[in-house]
């Protein structure tokens, strides 16, 4: 590999070092490295609108209409997005989250002691339930990144606890909404379109944080070399901390939002099942186990095939369990793309 | 008990410590680093002048990476002193080292694979206008101080992952001296590099010292590479530093010989309590 160092993208007239560095050639030639390196998302996003156009076709007007996209894309796509932009940060540095399912559940709870037992303005109610995922995502970052237990189980027992304390608090009886905080409902989920807009505000926000600011560079960093981010100065610990945290408040957030959809705070919200969905989305958005990779481009489009498959199967007649079927198949083959592009990419370097 | 300063020059006394480094940009005094049972460094003395390259050698497991990554704020030494331009200072971090003119290095190279050329260039020191990165401004700049470095990339856009070795190792060396830094810290420049890439880091570092700004520490393990661009060796043995010579005045064959007798008496040692 002796001429590795002169080694450029060998294309006669391509300004090595142009000025503007995206005009001509040069410009053509990354544009066309960006494409090749969003493939992912691009093949995602042919599955999706191959998956909406099925649907159409087969379903017709039962499928387009008012009432169904509503559900489809707010009540299908919409929450499942949400929690999949924070399990892709997390993701991406290296951890993941196995107890926000659990924040879906509990947060409507705490709002509804604090209220109704604790004379709690409904307000701050809702404040402590988005506090709770904060601190959640605390107690997450405390166990993996102080004590050193690995993600995977901190957040397993954190899970369980906080499944534990929703159920034995609520007698496993559904509660229902306080009335303080009904009016607020309709900003966060009873506008037929709120929570499809929630999720692309926020996944707009989230891409630009991971793409635009340090942190989330530094996210990346630490995912992509632990050891080389904390001797360039990152302080990856507080970069864990917060993506913990950041995911605690969104599986807060979406709590609220299915106590207004189930128009009652239920017991049996949220559950592994959230955030298995959320991590589907994510690895088939193209979000590496490892850490390093991923996009929120990639997850939200990812939760967009999710939510055609769970809003157009029952359309069809298909019920849950072959849907299980669908969904594990398609993590499947995710992940063997990834791993194959990986080992592609490698070949190409070496 | 001085110093070990052999090279003919007045050796500072290492007991009473004075505040007047004799023009050293870098001195340590009886550094000494435990990992819990075990004694990384037992007392090292070292002192780097203004403007020269000094050649760290040693065996594997001779203390050479920990000395590196104390005296540039990854990890603070279990005991001893550390003086910069004369003043005793506390490492307390990377960024505090690095804010006090430290630079390094490392052997892994801390290049992070998933970003670019520049997003590495900038890593930990990106410029910002709130909140926002400036991609274009840190884009220009890397493109720039890479050129006027000699540094060939494809592109600073590329991820750090498509470049060869060499690349690597000289995009990290560029890096660092990006800030224009007082004290260069270099572990293992030329490891697992051919010698045409090799060569270029060599120039490189070569180009800074005519340049005169800033002093350099190498660790190395090939001599050769050593005496190409070192003023002066330090050779590190079990913890301490027992050869200080400058490189005129030592060669391979005595470095060699310095470290095959310490194999022997180590060995001889081993037997007698055998």
């Amino acid at each position: 590999m002796s001429d590795t160092f002169e080694r450029t993208v060998a294309k006669p007239g391509a300004p090595q070092w142009g000025p503007t560095g995206v005009g001509g050639l040069g410009g053509v030639l990354m544009r066309a490295l960006r494409v090749i390196g969003r493939q992912r998302e691009a093949t995602v996003f042919v599955i999706a609108v191959a998956l909406f156009l099925y649907f159409l076709i087969d379903k017709g007007s039962e499928f387009t209409s008012k009432s169904n996209q509503v559900t489809l894309w707010s009540d299908s796509v919409a929450p499942y997005a949400i929690i999949a932009l924070g399990e892709v940060f997390l993701l991406i540095c290296g951890e993941i989250d196995l107890s926000v399912g659990f924040v879906v559940g509990f947060a409507p709870y705490l709002m509804h002691y604090l209220i109704n037992f604790y004379g709690f303005p409904g307000l701050l109610g809702i404040v402590f339930a988005l506090l709770l995922g904060l601190f959640v995502g605390w107690v997450n970052g405390f166990f993996t990144v102080t004590v050193g237990v690995p993600s995977f189980i901190t957040t397993l027992g954190t899970g369980f606890v906080l499944m534990g304390l929703t159920g034995w608090t609520a007698h496993d009886e559904p509660a229902a909404i306080p009335a303080q905080v009904m009016g607020i409902g309709k900003w966060i989920q009873n506008y037929s379109w709120a929570p499809l807009v929630w999720a692309v505000m926020l996944a707009v926000l989230f891409h630009i944080v991971l793409t635009r600011t340090r942190w989330g560079l530094h996210t990346v960093s630490a995912g992509g070399n632990l050891l080389g981010a904390r001797e360039a100065g990152i302080h990856v610990g507080r970069i864990k901390y917060g993506n913990f945290m950041i995911i605690g408040l969104l599986g807060s957030l979406v709590g609220l939002q299915q106590m207004y959809y189930t128009s009652n705070i239920s017991p049996t919200t949220g559950s592994y099942q959230w955030m298995f969905y959320a991590v589907t989305a994510a690895v088939i958005g193209g979000t590496a186990m490892l850490g390093g990779v991923g996009t929120i481009v990639g997850a939200f489009i990812g939760a967009v095939v999710l939510g055609i498959l769970l809003d157009g199967f029952p359309l069809i007649g298909v019920n849950a369990d072959p849907l299980n079927v669908v969904f594990g198949g398609a993590i499947l083959i995710a992940m063997v793309a990834n791993v194959q592009l990986t080992r592609l990419r490698e070949r190409g370097q070496r | 008990m001085t110093a070990t300063t052999p090279d003919g020059q007045t050796a500072p006394d290492g007991q009473t410590a004075p505040e007047d480094p004799g023009g050293d940009v870098l001195r340590c005094e009886h550094i000494a680093k435990n990992f819990g049972m075990v004694t990384a460094l037992t007392d090292v003395n070292l002192r780097l002048e203004r403007g020269e390259v000094l050649g760290l050698i040693g065996d594997n497991g001779a203390g050479k990476s920990t000395l590196l990554k104390i005296l540039c704020g990854f990890q603070p030494p279990t005991s001893g002193r550390i003086f910069l331009e004369g003043q005793a200072v506390t490492l307390k971090s990377v960024d505090h080292a690095r804010s006090l003119g430290i630079d390094a290095v490392y052997q892994d190279l801390a290049l992070v694979n998933q970003l670019t050329v520049f997003q590495n260039m900038f890593l930990n020191r990106e410029k910002i206008r709130w909140p926002l990165v400036r991609n274009r401004v840190m884009r220009r700049e890397a493109r720039e101080h890479l050129d006027e470095m000699g540094v060939k990339v494809p592109s600073v856009n590329v991820p750090v992952a498509q470049l060869s070795g060499g690349q690597r190792q000289a995009v990290a060396v560029a890096r660092s001296v990006f800030s224009n830094p007082k004290i260069l810290l270099l572990d293992e420049p030329l490891a697992a590099m051919g010698v045409k890439e090799g060569a270029i880091i060599l120039d490189l570092i070569t180009r800074l010292k005519h340049e005169g700004n800033v002093s350099i520490i190498i660790i190395a393990h090939n001599y050769a590479h050593v005496f190409e661009v070192c003023d002066r060796i330090n050779l590190i043995q079990d913890g301490h530093i027992t050869l200080d010579k400058p490189t005129s005045e030592t060669s391979a064959e005595e470095l060699t010989d310095l470290v095959v007798a310490e194999y022997r008496r180590a060995l001889e040692e081993r037997q007698r309590s055998a």
